[in-house]
């Protein structure tokens, strides 16, 4: 039995269907990737996973049980969390505030409470905004903010809406790391992304979707090179830098090693 | 505890300390004052719970009020019986009132909420006046009782009351802090500032909001068992008026939604302005206290809306938000 499940899941508002028999799976431990052009329905099908939309017909089962349709506060108890794609920091609220709110679900106890907020702030390289009203950070401390109150809920699959997207490249790469690190704690995780460069070299299994339904499947070397999802998203030219680019990449991480040694 | 919190307990240990001086108290006008200040306070505070934390803004709480006020006066009224149990089933019946009422209207979100509430206060405001039962329009009237902490009514003297009224003003707030620093805490202001994002991260925004409602309802009640005790009597148009609602709210708006001391600021500004001015310029008409009521507000609303405790925090006098390791423990 998969870790999470999508059957068959169709989202329509009035005439318009966002997501179209949408069907894949997630194993236990895996990243996969949601990719897709904009409007092609990677939100929509998040919001239906996480209980902000009932879907209008289809299932999603998470660890074995069915959850379409339940509110999300019950999904996000079950331990499947999730972040906005528009980050959303409770404003008035300190950034630490912001993750205790998160941290609360698994405890009733502040000193706990607090404790695994500070940690997830340090995970998160927050730790010296914590007393920052949350609304008054930039946006690529407010997207992390988001990864930081989702993980102190203590979820076991994660979706990531663009939490990669707006980062200098820096930044991208700490955020790389970050999920990597979490996905080898054994956290499940699903990620919608823009920046192929992120997202490719990470993941266990790619879908991906265009106006509304799913076109491909499978792990991203098949993907890149996949004649549908290079018409439909990647382009031609996309698909030549990024071979390109992982030479070069697999070069310095040569030269990497030979610096730790 | 850092300066800013010494120097309001500091305060309080004043005001408690007019209850141990005999006599400090006694028949006078200040003592009345006082005695406002604090009740309005503690009722402003019931409402923060509510408007101010979770941000669900209540025109509805004369109501409660109301309920409390005539869960004390049927008690000792119609049955001769002690107040205090009276209170209780006031504020227990107000509890499940509010209860019952906001399930539905929190559907409604914002300003839609708002509204639903004040069409509720007219609804029970009619319903009171023609309710025999409880006086109808006359409303209940106290016979004459000797004074007593037993049946909670005193003529001679207002000590008895300062003293109740601090230990009100001890019940509210110190039950207020307790929310407000553990995970209720942190619920409420989740939903007031998200309530989508507070669901994600496994908020039963419903079960918080009711959970405000019944606790800020069940506070408002006692202040309106208060009421009535302290005026000796109660009718529709003293408790159960959306001019009572808008107090609760203007008081905390005045003072700071959403900070904890704010209600006691706001009180403590508009309590003293309503009773001088109503005593000293009465003489230039009817509604006097109410005009500079109003522009108070404006001008509060246009120059500082997060009110007198965002004035302190521009000068830098004291923190609205706490925040850091040492304040979250303390």
């Amino acid at each position: 039995m998969s870790f999470l499940e999508v059957q068959g899941v169709t989202m329509r508002f009035g005439s318009l269907v966002a997501n179209r028999e949408v069907s894949f799976s997630i194993d236990c431990g895996q990243i996969v990737g949601l990719i897709g052009p904009n409007g092609s329905g990677k939100t929509t099908l998040f919001n239906c996973i996480s209980g902000l939309y009932k879907p209008s017909s289809g299932h999603i089962l998470f660890d074995g049980v069915d959850i379409t349709g339940e509110p999300a506060y019950k999904i996000a108890r079950r331990g499947l969390t999730r972040t906005f794609q528009v980050v959303r920091p409770l404003k008035e609220m300190s950034v630490l505030e912001n993750v205790m709110v998160g941290a609360y679900l698994r405890t009733s106890d502040k000193a706990r409470a607090l404790e695994t907020a500070n940690r997830c702030l340090e995970l998160c390289f927050l730790g010296e905004w914590s007393d920052r009203p949350a609304g008054t950070m930039t946006i690529g401390n407010k997207k992390r903010l988001e990864v930081a109150r989702i993980l102190a809920t203590e979820p076991k699959l994660l979706l990531l809406d663009e939490a990669v997207a707006g980062l200098t490249s820096t930044e991208i790469k700490d955020m790389v790391a970050l999920i990597t690190g979490l996905r080898d704690e054994g956290m499940t995780i699903l990620m919608v992304e823009h920046i192929m460069e992120a997202i490719m070299p990470i993941s266990d299994k790619i879908v991906v979707l265009n106006g509304g339904v799913k076109i491909a499947e499978g792990n991203p070397s098949d993907i890149t090179r996949n004649e549908e999802v290079i018409k439909a998203y990647l382009g031609e030219k996309f698909t030549k830098r990024l071979a390109e680019k992982r030479t070069a990449e697999a070069k310095n991480r040569e030269h990497d090693d030979d610096d730790d040694v | 505890m850092n300066g800013q919190t010494k120097i309001w307990y500091g305060l309080l240990v004043v005001l408690a300390a007019f209850a141990l001086i005999p006599g400090a108290i006694g028949n006078t006008f200040y003592g009345h004052v006082l005695i406002l200040v604090l009740l309005y306070a503690c009722m402003s505070q019931a409402w923060n719970l509510l408007g101010g934390y979770c941000g669900q803004i209540s025109f509805g709480h004369s109501v409660f009020f109301g309920i409390g006020a005539y869960g004390a006066s049927i008690a000792m009224v119609n049955y001769g019986a002690s107040p205090y149990l009276g209170a209780a089933i006031g504020s227990v019946t107000a509890a499940v009132v509010s209860v019952l009422i906001s399930w539905p209207c929190f559907r409604l979100r914002g300003h839609y909420f708002a509204i639903a509430t004040f069409a509720i206060v007219e609804i029970c405001g009619r319903l009171f006046m023609v309710w025999d039962w409880i006086g109808g329009a006359l409303g209940l009237d106290y016979p004459i009782l000797d004074d007593s902490w037993k049946i909670f009514i005193w003529s001679e003297s207002r000590h008895g009351y300062y003293v109740g009224v601090l230990l009100l003003f001890a019940l509210i707030f110190g039950v207020t802090r307790r929310i407000e620093k553990h995970r209720l805490g942190y619920y409420l202001r989740a939903v007031r500032e998200g309530q989508e994002t507070a669901e994600s991260l496994g908020v039963n925004s419903t079960r918080v909001k009711l959970s405000a409602m019944a606790a800020s309802a069940f506070f408002a009640a006692l202040c309106g068992a208060f009421f009535a005790q302290y005026n000796y009597r109660v009718d529709p148009p003293m408790v159960v008026s959306l001019d009572l609602s808008m107090k609760f709210v203007l008081i905390t708006i005045l003072g700071g939604m959403g900070t904890f001391w704010g209600p006691l600021l706001g009180a403590a500004v508009l309590i003293p302005l309503q009773e001088y001015t109503r005593t000293y310029l009465a003489a230039l008409g009817p509604g006097v206290d109410q005009m500079i009521y109003g522009l108070l507000i404006v001008f509060m609303m246009v120059r500082q809306p997060k009110g007198i405790m965002g004035f302190l925090e521009e000068f830098g006098l004291f923190k609205t938000r706490e925040g850091g390791d040492g304040d979250v423990l303390s």
